[in-house]
């Protein structure tokens, strides 16, 4: 942490004379109507970034229950019943409201078309459409919970949901029908725009590693989520007509749901951590300041977890009565996908050997990403591997590798990446020293909240269930109280940066010295991005020609 | 990729046509993009499809003698007069989009109307299909009965059709499954026949203004893309549901 006090490479305008441009995309126009019904990417990723917040702090409300529940081995808080809605419903939001569209949605959405020198999104009415169809999957969500909840947990298991439970399957179902259509409008709009959109001079391999990172996670979501859609919707004409394609009585193979609903929720989380890599690629060259080591490697590298992804599904039913060999198959592929993320790990550790490394906020979250996703990624060969898969996979051992996954290492991510176009997208920056507080609460809160579960797992606590046997306390209220240093790390945010937008310091342009072609125009940007298409006539992070770049402005003024 | 019209292809330096959106580079741009974004929504609704197919296979090789049988109740006539409709229908769309390209306004609404009308002699003779299963018991989960796969001469109708021995009463439960499968892959065909009717009738109003023809024509070649590809998921269903289990 010293280390923070010793260097920087923020570089802001002088504050006495430093003003927001009076021109830009915030204050081109004003009034409700102005945002309901824009067409800028940005405006649009600022709907879905204070959309996706509410969601989260819904989502994390929920949590928090669950966590208070099981601070005693009784069901005292919570009744059973109450409990598995709660942890239902926190999934569901979590997966679907705010992991899937956190980073693409959001800051993808943002600064995509700027990193490939477009003034928009190719396709600005589909995109706003997206957040309408996000908007209306949450508002079902909200009265689905009104209306009492779902328990079938996020997975929605058959026959469980079809013939088992009288909760709210189907208004959830639609509304997570609902939501992928979001996702695959976003993630059409991104590759449509990658591929057609992109500004002279600016080829596949000098596109920033971001960018490539999303446009892997958008081939997932747009061959991914229909098959969620169609499987959602053969759930709810079981519920309402009696389709019985998943009904054992009738013929039907609860199986076969299983391999759909796996077909794409197994992307899924490639989806999620995808394009929290991407920012991981940009935080860590630009605080290092060096060229990303091996970037076509890690370019490929994301292209290749898109791939892989696709045929690992089945390692999420071990135990549901899959052939031996499929198992045997599944488990080697699953081992597969340890290559590419590896390749990333590696990568940027080598770019960070002999950087100049500074530890803005943006890179502690950064830190906190690899350090974490390491840990979830090898615990994930645990559960992929078949043997200790069996004992583990319904324990809590499952519910700290997908947090330190998620958690751990996309919400960092998303955090990192929100502070690091924070002073792009609103001009001003936030508060360096309490955020890095911000930083180092959450990494200790998350590793004292998620770390016991590990130990829970192999322990043999089940998951799932609000009342535990009295020896599993200990390690319970560690994490309990882990949950809550957690959320004290995710409320400081909203509260410095909202403070920011008033009173944050002027960011100027560029204020990391960054290569991206977002850093090369005005903060906060015009509505048309730059002022004419730029052309590309370099490598993506070459620091040299920012330096060049930065000469010939001092010596022309 | 379709030829731009020579008027726009002259468009630099500021004069835009009055149909390219502010953030494109030129009237080229925006019609690959949009085509572009066309095929990959087509891409996804065949992974949509997709799991419905997956199903329908995967049904068919356990069940194969129910699902033998129950394909043999299915009107092979109406099926083949309803492919081609669908055929001829994609022929007049595909006229549909020339005349757009060769700013004919008056071919262009002749040809969309004619598309709109197989469109819905489609769906008409759908209706007559899901309306004979109505009157055969075949329609699972609301008026079904295996009776006749286990006993065909009890029901003359069904018998007329029949193809080989009855069938034992477990595996004869197993047409209602098949039943299920052809409800829900035709009905997901004819909603999207159906949405596709109803932006059909919003381009013959838009055609009959002047819309299209003025080398502006990507929404009807798009529109094209998607109504073609509606017509080969027909293709597919046709062999599947109807041919494949017959000889």
């Amino acid at each position: 942490m010293s280390a923070a006090t010793v260097s920087t490479i923020v570089n802001l305008p002088d504050q006495s004379t430093a003003r927001i441009p009076k021109m830009n995309f915030l204050t081109k126009e004003n009034g409700l109507l102005s945002w309901l019904l824009t067409g800028d990417h940005k405006r649009i990723a600022t709907l879905y970034m204070i959309s996706i917040t509410f969601f989260f702090f819904i989502g994390g409300a929920l949590a928090g229950l669950i966590r208070l529940e099981l601070l005693t081995p009784q069901t005292d808080l919570l009744a059973a019943d109450t409990y598995n809605k709660v942890f239902t419903m926190h999934g569901v939001i979590m997966v679907f409201l705010f992991l899937v569209p956190s980073v693409p949605a959001t800051i993808g959405n943002f600064v995509i078309p700027m990193m490939v020198g477009a003034k928009d999104l190719a396709l600005p009415k589909i995109n706003l459409l997206s957040w309408y169809l996000y908007m209306a999957a949450g508002i079902g969500m909200i009265y689905t919970m009104a209306a009492g909840g779902v328990d079938t947990g996020w997975t929605f298991t058959t026959p469980l949901s079809t013939h088992y439970l009288n909760t709210h399957v189907i208004s959830t179902g639609l509304c997570i029908f609902i939501a992928g259509f979001s996702s695959i409008f976003t993630g059409l709009n991104f590759i449509v725009t990658i591929h057609k959109m992109r500004c002279p001079g600016m080829t596949w391999f000098r596109l920033p590693l971001f960018v490539w990172s999303n446009y892997a996670a958008s081939i997932l979501m747009v061959l991914g989520t229909p098959v969620l859609a169609i499987t959602l919707v053969l759930i709810v004409l079981e519920r309402t007509v009696g389709i019985g394609v998943f009904d054992p009585a009738k013929g039907g193979d609860p199986l076969l749901f299983q391999h759909l609903f796996w077909f794409y929720s197994h992307p899924a989380v490639y989806i999620m951590i995808l394009p929290g890599m991407g920012v991981i690629s940009e935080v860590v060259s630009t605080f290092s300041r060096k060229r990303v080591f091996g970037y076509t490697a890690v370019a490929f590298s994301s292209v290749a977890i898109a791939v892989f992804g696709f045929f690992v599904w089945a390692h999420h039913m071990f135990i549901m009565g899959i052939s031996n060999y499929a198992a045997l198959v599944f488990s080697l592929l699953t081992m597969l996908v340890a290559v590419p993320s590896a390749i990333k790990i590696f990568n940027w550790a080598f770019t960070l050997y002999k950087g100049s490394i500074t530890f803005e906020t943006p890179m502690l979250y950064a830190f906190g990403f690899m350090g974490l996703f390491t840990i979830g990624g090898l615990t994930g060969v645990f559960l992929g591997a078949t043997g200790t898969d069996i004992h583990l996979t319904e324990t809590y051992f499952i519910v700290a590798h997908f947090h330190f996954v998620m958690v751990g290492g996309m919400l960092m991510a998303f955090l990192s990446g929100i502070h690091f176009w924070w002073p792009k997208w609103t001009g001003r920056m936030y508060p360096e020293k309490v955020s890095q507080l911000a930083a180092v609460v959450t990494f200790i809160g998350f590793n004292f909240t998620f770390f016991p579960q590990f130990i829970l797992g192999v322990l043999g606590m089940p998951r799932r269930y609000a009342a535990y046997p009295p020896e599993f306390q200990v390690l319970n209220v560690f994490s309990t109280a882990g949950a809550s240093i957690l959320g004290v790390g995710y409320l400081l945010p909203i509260l410095y940066l909202t403070w920011s937008l008033k009173y944050g310091e002027i960011a100027g342009d560029n204020p990391w010295q960054a290569t991206g072609l977002e850093w090369q125009t005005q903060s906060p940007p015009l509505t048309e991005n730059f002022i004419e298409i730029p052309i590309m006539d370099h490598e993506a992070y070459d620091y040299e020609w920012l330096e060049a770049q930065q000469r010939k402005e001092v010596a022309s003024v | 990729m379709a030829h731009e019209p020579a008027g726009s292809a002259q468009s630099h330096h500021g004069e835009h046509p009055p149909y390219q959106r502010h953030h494109f580079e030129s009237v080229e741009q925006q019609f690959d993009t949009t085509n572009f974004a066309m095929w990959l929504f087509l891409l996804t609704e065949v992974m949509f499809f997709g799991g419905l197919f997956m199903a329908y296979l995967l049904m068919r090789n356990w069940y194969y003698p129910a699902f033998v049988e129950a394909s043999h109740q299915l009107n092979i006539g109406w099926g083949t007069a309803n492919t081609a409709v669908l055929i001829i229908s994609s022929f007049t769309m595909a006229m549909s989009v020339y005349s757009a390209e060769m700013k004919r306004r008056g071919a262009l609404v002749m040809f969309l109307v004619i598309t709109f009308i197989l469109g819905l002699a489609f769906l008409g003779i759908k209706s007559i299909e899901y309306h004979e299963k109505w009157e055969k018991f075949h329609i699972p989960g609301i008026r079904y009965s295996t009776s006749a796969f286990t006993n065909p001469q009890s029901d003359p109708e069904v018998y007329k059709e029949y193809h080989d021995k009855p069938l034992p009463p477990d595996m004869a439960s197993k047409t209602e499954l098949y039943f299920f499968l052809y409800f829900a892959m035709t009905g997901m065909h004819a909603l999207h026949m159906i949405i596709g009717i109803a932006i059909l009738g919003f381009m013959i109003y838009k055609a009959k203004n002047g819309a299209y023809t003025t080398g502006h024509v990507t929404f009807v070649e798009n529109f094209g893309l998607y109504w073609h590809f509606v017509d080969i998921i027909w293709i597919f269903l046709f062999p599947l549901l109807y041919l494949i289990s017959r000889y």
